[in-house]
């Protein structure tokens, strides 16, 4: 599989030009994302995952190591647009990334800056709007939207520019249920039909559980990294992470903890009936 | 439509006057001003008025929101009628007390008085009749050419986008936090100056504070979105010249040589 | 300390074009010492219902009642009304201002006119009502991590020795960890201090294992009015309001659709596997 985003022994600390004691935010990350994968990361709060994010799209660079997006080095200045062109990025507050008065201009704000003919945005900003669902909002006012409609626009800005990755830094974070759904499967519809690939960082499980692969990040190193279903099994140490488990997922932890025979690896409400369902019907 | 819901005195519309195109609208605003100022007799004044009052009527802005612009400007009007209704010198009409009137002191007033009516009445047609979003298209297009004299067109045009999409957001936060320190028994209504002063700094300082946060996001958000400055810089929404605005400027050009006839 | 709301309506932006009701003939009774979970989706009207529990908002048409005083009677005190209801909003770190978390949290007693021996009392208490300690009492609230920010926040409101406290999504934005911290201690200010705690959140599983009683607003009216268990147990009806109900509950019932016989109204992992466990020992 071809590697989108490369880090190669990356560390990085918010204060490193004071030389007396560097606290490493990120401490020699080692990490591969390839191309079409909807990776997760986990951590709690301070666990290094923003700012590892912020490194994807040359925000950040790192202080030792490098990151490489599609074979470019993000430390090269040459890179830096091409590099942003590629790695789309959207965050936490929906508010502080609009930056048009009508949801449309927002949205071709991106691909103006690329220098591209006014007829292609058109065609863009169409196509991007569509693949969020908000073409009809296309002249509304941002700040009347809910906040997931907001968040489609964002995402639809990022769109525009034709990344081939997305990073989202805890999109969902600040968004009713409803908004959160809408959000997670716009990410989810351009992840398996446009094949864009998916960086999503959250603290909601049900979000996780959704994705190809998890990314457990703790005091700026990564500890844990599988496919969902073995993440989630290990509900001890995910709990000493400050983490949640899906709840279905706990029910069995704990049931298997009282002796029964029961899979670790559930994620959904359907695993988890047809897992209790055997068991009885077995008659244990 | 929501869209037109904006901050300042925009008043949605479909007229000719409103689709003018903006450039044309702010050029034509400042032909109307100049036009004005050659005025040198009723005559003039009272073609002048036809011409308002008919942009007026095609405009469809109702009249009575017309006046409502000139209300708080009313104090400076009455006191322009009135220094030089009493500081001119000439023939007596009337005294008031020390107060002389002249027959050229009235002439003057009135003349003063119409000239700053249709200043403000003008100038208000092009704010009710434009968006504030196509104003800062037009302003930013028009200053281009200046660019080279160091006059930083695009990033003015920038930032009055940024502060009509922010200043919304900011006055639903002003409620909000003027509510969370109400919980808390704050009061911003009762005692004098200077306690109501006081009083608002659980206002201001959590409102800056934020306001800063925002402008912190919003610069990575822009940065993340390849955003280098005016530079190389496309525009999806193109400013493009139409019959309208050819016919409206044939009009002023026919009105200002009109004036000029009757000078 | 009660509430009582009569046939209480609200419109925003009455007599303009803007004009939205919120609120429509409100009805309920909140008794002392209740544990209240509200929910509703956004724009349901539960934010504007909490603002006219303690006057910030005014009551186009009804009474709200605070120990059997209308408090929309014009004599009344708001002030001694905002002390005695301590309201909590969304995001409410937002909201500190002071150069020190101790002067911060002194705003709200210092309103009241207390003496500073008093004041200086309630901040202690408070600051330990939120599970912080007085080391914390110097420094500036802005130099805090997320978390504690929002507990400083909220002992803020403590420091009034409200009777009644509402809380608007206090979790909102936090990470796991920081979720739980702030519930447990919430939790704590109900079981010790008995106090009557309204807490508006959108996470069911949050007010699932908290509240004793679930009051869910739908355009503008109170939907349903119940135990956790009888409100969980109508998903269709929660569902159609935008809601939804904790995973466990969505088990059992398709458990039950199975043909099991086991309790409909369980909504907790805890319940779960209480049930559970009778159900597969008694099968043994």
């Amino acid at each position: 599989m071809e590697a989108m985003i490369h880090s190669v022994n990356v560390d990085y600390s918010y204060h490193h030009e004071e030389k007396e004691k560097i606290e490493l935010v990120l401490n020699h990350i080692n990490l591969n994302i390839n191309k079409g994968e909807f990776v997760t990361i986990l951590g709690h709060n301070g666990s290094g995952k923003s700012t590892l994010a912020k490194h994807f799209n040359a925000l950040l660079l790192p202080i030792g190591g490098t990151i490489f997006v599609k074979h470019m080095d993000t430390s090269e200045q040459k890179h830096r647009w091409d590099i942003r062109q590629n790695v789309g990025m959207v965050f936490q507050n929906p508010d502080n990334q609009i930056v048009a008065t009508i949801v449309e201009e927002d949205v071709a704000f991106g691909p103006e800056n690329l220098g591209i003919a006014p007829d292609e945005i058109r065609e863009r900003v169409n196509y991007a709007l569509k693949a969020v669902d908000m073409f009809e909002y296309r002249e509304h006012a941002p700040h009347l939207l809910s906040g997931g409609q907001k968040q489609r626009v964002a995402i639809a800005g990022v769109i525009a520019m034709k990344p081939e990755c997305i990073v989202l830094d805890e999109p969902t974070a600040m968004l009713d249920p409803i908004g959160r759904k809408e959000v997670l499967n716009a990410v989810k519809k351009l992840n398996q039909e446009e094949g864009i690939t998916v960086v999503l960082i959250t603290h909601y499980m049900d979000e996780a559980v959704q994705s190809d692969r998890v990314i457990v990040m703790e005091k700026g190193e990564v500890t844990m990294d599988d496919k969902p279903q073995a993440i989630f099994s290990q509900v001890e140490r995910l709990k000493a992470a400050g983490l949640d488990v899906p709840q279905v997922t706990e029910l069995a932890y704990e049931l298997k903890k009282a002796g029964f025979d029961i899979k670790r690896d559930i994620l959904t409400v359907d695993e988890c009936t047809k897992e209790l369902v055997r068991l009885i019907e077995r008659g244990v | 439509m929501i869209k037109d819901i904006t901050l300042g005195q925009y008043f949605p519309g479909t007229s000719p006057v409103h689709r003018l195109d903006p450039r044309i609208k702010i050029i034509l605003t400042l032909l109307y001003i100049f036009a004005l100022f050659t005025i040198k007799n009723f005559t003039g004044y009272i073609l002048f008025a036809a011409f308002t009052t008919t942009i007026i009527y095609i405009s469809t802005i109702p009249v009575k929101y017309v006046f409502k612009g000139l209300k708080p400007l009313l104090f400076i009007i009455i006191l322009t009628a009135f220094v030089n209704m009493f500081m001119t010198g000439g023939v007596t009409l009337f005294t008031i007390g020390p107060l002389v009137a002249t027959y050229e002191g009235v002439e003057i007033a009135v003349m003063m008085v119409l000239r700053l009516l249709f200043l403000i009445i003008g100038t208000s047609l092009l704010t009710f009749t434009t968006s504030p979003i196509l104003l800062t298209d037009g302003i930013e297009k028009l200053l281009n050419p200046f660019k080279r004299i160091g006059v930083p067109a695009h990033e003015l045009a920038m930032m009055m986008t940024i502060a009509l999409r922010f200043i919304p957001t900011l006055l639903e936060e002003t409620s909000k936090i003027m509510k969370a320190q109400m919980a808390r028994g704050a009061d911003f209504e009762s005692g004098n100056l200077i306690k109501r002063a006081q009083g608002l700094v659980p206002l201001l300082v959590p409102l800056f504070i934020s306001a800063f946060r925002r402008a912190d996001e919003l610069a990575i958000a822009m940065e993340s979105r390849c955003y280098r400055g005016g530079d190389q810089r496309t525009r999806m929404k193109q400013l493009q010249l139409s019959k309208v605005d050819y016919k409206a400027v044939a009009l002023f050009i026919i009105l200002i040589a009109v004036l000029l006839s009757v000078r | 300390m009660s509430v009582k709301v009569e046939n209480l309506s609200y419109t925003y932006m009455i007599g303009t074009p803007f004009e939205k009701q919120a609120l429509q003939g409100v009805n309920l009774e909140i008794k002392k010492g209740e544990f209240i979970g509200l929910i509703g989706h956004t724009g349901s009207g539960k934010s504007t219902l909490i603002q006219h529990f303690n006057g910030l908002l005014k009551p186009i048409k009804g009474k709200i009642y605070i120990n059997d005083i209308d408090i929309t009677e014009k004599k009344v005190k708001l002030k001694e009304i905002r002390n005695a209801v301590g309201l909590v909003f969304q995001y409410p770190e937002h909201q500190l201002f002071e150069e020190t978390v101790y002067k911060d949290i002194a705003f709200g007693p210092g309103n009241m006119g207390l003496a500073e021996e008093q004041i200086r009392k309630r901040v202690h208490e408070a600051l330990k009502l939120v599970g912080l300690n007085a080391g914390i009492l110097e420094k500036s609230p802005f130099e805090l991590s997320g978390g504690q920010k929002r507990r400083v926040a909220i002992a803020g409101v403590m420091a009034m020795k409200p009777e009644i406290l509402v809380l608007d999504e206090p979790t909102a934005g936090l990470d796991p960890a920081g979720r739980d911290d702030i519930l447990f201690q919430i939790k704590a200010l109900h079981t010790k201090l008995g106090m009557t705690v309204i807490l508006v959140s959108h996470s069911m599983e949050d007010i699932a294992r908290l509240v004793d009683r679930i009051i869910v607003m739908h355009e503008g009216t109170v939907a349903m009015d119940n135990t956790p268990g009888q409100v969980f147990t109508e998903v269709e009806t929660l569902e159609e309001m935008g809601l939804s109900a904790p995973q466990i509950t969505y088990v059992v019932r398709q458990l039950r659709q199975r043909g099991l016989n086991i309790r409909e109204d369980i909504f907790t992992i805890h319940q779960a596997k209480k049930e559970l466990l009778a159900l597969l020992e008694g099968m043994k």
